[in-house]
């Protein structure tokens, strides 16, 4: 499975690419620092899963998550959003913004691959 | 929630800082005497800020000691950490967001919205956190098995947003 992981922090890319690996999908990993740098990884490239933070410089989360889902090349490609933004209002406007899944940091291995393995059941 | 600050606009900021750092960096802290700042007597060499907008105005950081903070990145990130580098920062300023991230849901849950920013870390040998005169500085000092560390909650309730 091809996965781009969105974070400007470089510690959360490095952990996310390390739990990847640990429950077994850490076949190809993408690296972006923010929305716009994913959003040119991505127009030259397909991956299966997005996952993605919220709060970062330049291009946002949401906004990333806004023009992923406006763009019909990308619009059925499952996202993630790992994110601190934890408040109730906060998880349905992710939602709303065509998030399929939500993570609040800190989280677990297995948080993670079960999200995973609930964003790809729905592709499927 | 009062309109001062008051422990009840720094609780959730406590509760926030021992739940992250025990889950992600495997330290118990216990927390010391609250402390109001009135000069900048407080010295660390790394610290997380974030900025908080919404209901309330102000910053928090999260300050430590050189070692202190290697220890602690070390714990978080599972690699051994040899120095203040620029992936130390980093690790700083996610652990910083985290528990600003996990306060503004704590303060969500009692009605009050907060946003908050993206985290900028100050590395420095001894450096304070100044914050303007009128806005309260209060000084959470930590004991952890890795070392003493601190949080700095400058926050005033912001009254436009009433």
């Amino acid at each position: 499975m091809r996965i781009i992981t969105v974070d400007d922090s470089s510690t959360m890319r490095r952990i996310i690419k390390n739990t990847l690996k640990r429950i077994g999908y850490g076949d190809e990993i993408v690296e972006a620092e923010n929305g716009k740098e994913a959003l040119g990884i991505l127009s030259n490239n397909e991956v299966d899963l997005i996952i993605t933070d919220w709060n970062m410089p330049v291009m946002d989360g949401l906004t990333f998550v806004k023009k992923i889902r406006a763009n019909s090349k990308f619009d059925d490609v499952p996202i993630i959003m790992v994110t601190t933004e934890a408040a109730k209002e906060d998880i349905i406007t992710a939602l709303k913004a065509g998030v399929n899944n939500y993570i609040v940091k800190p989280f677990t291995p297995q948080v993670l691959k079960e999200k995973i393995e609930a964003v790809m059941g729905l592709k499927d | 929630m009062s309109a001062k600050l008051s422990v009840e606009w720094v609780n959730p900021f406590i509760v926030a800082t021992e739940e992250i750092l025990s889950t992600v960096a495997m330290i118990e802290p216990k927390r010391g005497k609250l402390l109001l700042k009135k000069d900048n007597t407080v010295e660390y060499d790394v610290s997380g800020i974030i900025g908080i907008t919404g209901e309330a105005i102000g910053s928090i950081a999260l300050s430590f000691h050189k070692q202190t903070a290697i220890k602690v990145v070390s714990n978080f990130t599972g690699e051994e950490v040899l120095g203040i580098d620029a992936d130390t920062a980093d690790a700083i300023g996610e652990l910083t967001n985290m528990i600003a991230g996990r306060a503004k849901k704590l303060f969500s849950e009692k009605g009050v919205k907060l946003k908050i920013s993206v985290p900028n870390v100050v590395i420095g040998k001894n450096h304070t956190i100044s914050s303007p005169k009128s806005t309260p500085t209060i000084v959470i000092p930590f004991e952890s098995e890795s070392g003493d560390f601190a949080i700095q909650v400058s926050l005033v309730p912001n009254k436009s947003e009433d």
